[in-house]
């Protein structure tokens, strides 16, 4: 996504004659979805910093290339998660993770991590400690380790319990070259194993909602896995993007537009777990736009798809692994799905906050 | 969701086969396009995403009726929640669906921008809970839902009776199904060959619930579950009818629903709930569609504790949700679809909820 590209869009769906809706004054929760409002939000407000400044950056972390040649990737991460801790993780590992697979995105393997903790008085510090020894943990998983960090302690009711912001910086292979630009017609869409599982995972956490069905979070460092993966695709693989905020869904319509691409994806193709599938129908929840934080989509070349498919397939993070579409052409910035009937859907970027409905 | 068993590729192929000879027919009946009306969120959802409209062929015409809840809501109510969401010590406890419709000054999401107190919860019990813990504050739930919703709100109701809370009280908004399907036939505005009949509504209120529109308007009505191929089964039985010149109620949904209903969750909501009139946005008012709190339960009518009155609010003047509410449009037939309504601009309750038609549209046909 380009800045001006979204401001485009923005006047192309207003047609002359019908006054355009008005903008909220207040920032609003589904500012924070990850979706079109998010886009918008940064478009208007963050605009006037200017492109220099990086925020039409539309890959996983930005690329900056040193006077000897090699290239390093740089991204930053905040995680407001409630509640800190949840079946399969908790806030410290999904930092890591986190900011370790914005990296991994771009086929960095991670130099180091800065670490920032803003903590609301009133947190017990044996739940604190917790999190920092899951941090830890992951950063050896992930094999990095955390080089600078800041702690601020802010009165109750100023933060949810914990904030944490990480920064990561990381070493790009000499010769790989990923981006959601690179797209061609004929790239195989392939992901690393069933969606939506975090998501539940948090919703089923939040005590208000009884949800059985096991979910556990995905959170895991995938910059073993990408290695994996560049290794057996080598330059046949052309973005990878990890599926966060607004799943396979929001990545898809991202490299789409960068692209200028038209994706299309075989619904029954992409790998989701009955019980994920059954408690996305009952909460009306897409699994296409639900987040995860141990997932990645691989754009690949058709000649090298079923090498980079066997070579996720045998790494523990991707034994699922699976083909789940194509790109069909460069004419057309869209994105859909082939349903189980034949025909064809949207997959939308979704909107904003993920709400559940009435029946 | 449970597929429909043996679902398997070719028997949807012989479905869609089966819905295109019969629709041919059917047209060929009615001497024209056979128009047939879903009135459920959930199936108007299930049937943009899986493209049903593209298989049918242009001799049917699958319209979307006053079968979202949050759609129907007319805007008066809207902006009491509003109002209820932004007093101090209150905290407005509603569906998720309700969050981003927008009334005549804005959403309940810029409301709670601004600090007002907006719990989103899945299930109404949640709002019990909400209330124990908020003493001092008055925890009102918004109820909008029909027979699927309104049995639940019940038992809360009853709960937070049993426990003695005080500071919880109910804004009821709750309507009924049939009575609009008989105020559109009875409108005569849109000429309509059979109802696909909601499923979730229909588990609670049975199939011979249709009985009688299918007796007195000669309209055929079927029972439908949520599968592509449960609506494409019910799709199949409706165009048998109409080619047949009959008009009784089927019910393509039998794993869940039975003929009486559920006579437990009947018994749970008219225990607490009276049947009243209600004005549904863009047919107005309709006489015994509504659902109040019985008089012994008027101690948690919010409209009563709060001295609330229902304000009349218009509509954006650009916004066609009555007529996609009543079958007369389609969502793409709306001059604002896609360009000044989207899902995050919305002008209208249909382009925003999750069960709205023009969601449906936007997100799966048109976006």
């Amino acid at each position: 996504m380009t800045m001006t590209r979204v401001k485009d869009e923005a006047i192309r769906r207003t047609s002359p004659g019908v006054e355009r809706a008005s903008l909220p004054e207040a920032v609003l929760l589904g500012h924070g979805g990850g979706g079109r409002l998010m886009q918008e939000l940064i478009a208007d407000c963050l605009g006037v910093l200017g492109p220099a400044n990086g925020l039409d950056q539309p890959n996983d972390a930005a690329c900056l290339e040193l006077p000897s040649g090699e290239r390093l990737a740089f991204t930053t991460d905040s995680f407001v998660v409630s509640p800190l801790s949840f079946p399969g993780g908790d806030v410290g590992r999904l930092a890591v993770c986190g900011t370790v697979n914005d990296l991994a995105a771009m086929g960095a393997q991670p130099l180091g991590l800065s670490l920032g903790l803003v903590i609301e008085e009133g947190l017990q510090r044996e739940a604190l400690a917790q999190i920092i020894a899951s941090i830890r943990n992951a950063c050896e998983e992930a094999g990095t380790r955390i080089l600078t960090g800041d702690t601020k302690v802010v009165e109750r009711g100023a933060a949810d319990g914990l904030f944490i912001n990480t920064s990561g910086v990381g070493l790009i292979a000499p010769g790989v070259l990923l981006g959601g630009e690179r797209a061609r017609a004929g790239d195989r869409v392939i992901v690393n194993g069933p969606l939506a599982d975090h998501a539940l995972a948090i919703l089923a956490a939040r005590e208000e909602l009884p949800l059985q069905g096991d979910f556990h979070s995905d959170c895991a460092p995938l910059n073993d896995l990408t290695a994996a993966v560049l290794e057996a695709g080598g330059n046949g693989v052309r973005a990878l993007r990890d599926l966060t905020r607004g799943g396979l869904a929001a990545a898809l319509n991202e490299i789409a537009r960068q692209s200028h691409a038209h994706v299309q994806i075989v619904e029954g193709a992409v790998p989701v777990r009955p019980a994920a599938k059954a408690a996305c129908d009952l909460l009306g929840h897409d699994p296409l736009s639900m987040a995860n934080e141990g997932k990645l989509v691989a754009l690949v070349a058709p000649d090298r798809a079923d090498d980079v498919l066997a070579a996720m397939q045998a790494h523990a993070l991707g034994r699922e692994a699976a083909i789940v579409g194509e790109v069909k052409s460069l004419d057309e910035c869209r994105v859909t799905a082939r349903t189980a009937l034949g025909p064809t859907r949207i997959v939308d970027l979704p909107s904003g906050e993920l709400l559940p409905r009435i029946c | 969701m449970t597929p429909l068993p043996g679902a398997s590729p070719e028997m949807l192929e012989q479905l869609v086969a089966d819905c295109r000879r019969l629709a041919d027919r059917a047209a060929e009946r009615v001497g024209g396009r056979v128009h047939l009306m879903e009135v459920c969120g959930t199936h108007s959802h299930a049937i943009a995403r899986a493209g049903i409209r593209d298989l049918l062929g242009d001799a049917v015409r699958l319209v979307s009726g006053p079968g979202c809840p949050v759609c129907v809501t007319d805007a008066g109510q809207i902006d009491l929640c509003l109002d209820l969401a932004e007093r101090p010590h209150t905290i407005l406890a509603t569906f998720g669906d309700m969050v981003r419709v927008p009334g005549s000054r804005g959403s309940l999401a810029e409301v709670r921008a601004r600090g007002g107190r907006v719990k989103v919860v899945y299930s109404p019990l949640e709002a019990l809970a909400a209330a124990q813990q908020a003493p001092d504050s008055e925890v009102v739930m918004v109820g909008v839902g029909f027979e699927t919703t309104a049995p639940t709100i019940a038992c809360l109701v009853r709960e937070a009776d049993r426990l003695g809370l005080r500071n919880l009280s109910l804004l009821s908004a709750h309507k009924t199904v049939p009575p609009a399907l008989r105020a559109l036939l009875a409108a005569e505005e849109v000429s309509l060959h059979g109802f696909l009949c909601p499923g979730h509504v229909s588990v609670v209120i049975g199939s011979n619930a249709y009985r009688s529109i299918a007796n007195d308007y000669r309209t055929p009505c079927v029972v439908a579950g949520f599968e592509p191929a449960d609506i494409l089964l019910a799709i199949r039985m409706l165009l048998q009818q109409v080619a047949e010149g009959e008009a009784k109620v089927e019910n393509a949904y039998r794993r869940a629903v039975a003929p009486e209903g559920n006579r437990h969750a009947v018994e749970a909501m008219y225990s607490v709930f009276a049947v009243g009139e209600a004005s549904w946005r863009g047919i107005g008012v309709i006489p015994k569609s509504g659902l109040r709190l019985r008089d012994e339960w008027s101690a948690f009518d919010a409209m009563a504790r709060f001295a609330l009155t229902a304000p009349e609010v218009q509509d954006h003047p650009a916004c066609h949700c009555g007529e996609v509410l009543r079958g007369a449009r389609l969502p793409a037939e709306c001059p604002a679809f896609g360009r000044a309504c989207t899902p995050a601009r919305p002008l209208g309750p249909c382009m925003v909820s999750s069960e709205g038609a023009c969601a449906a549209e936007h997100r799966y046909r048109a976006a």
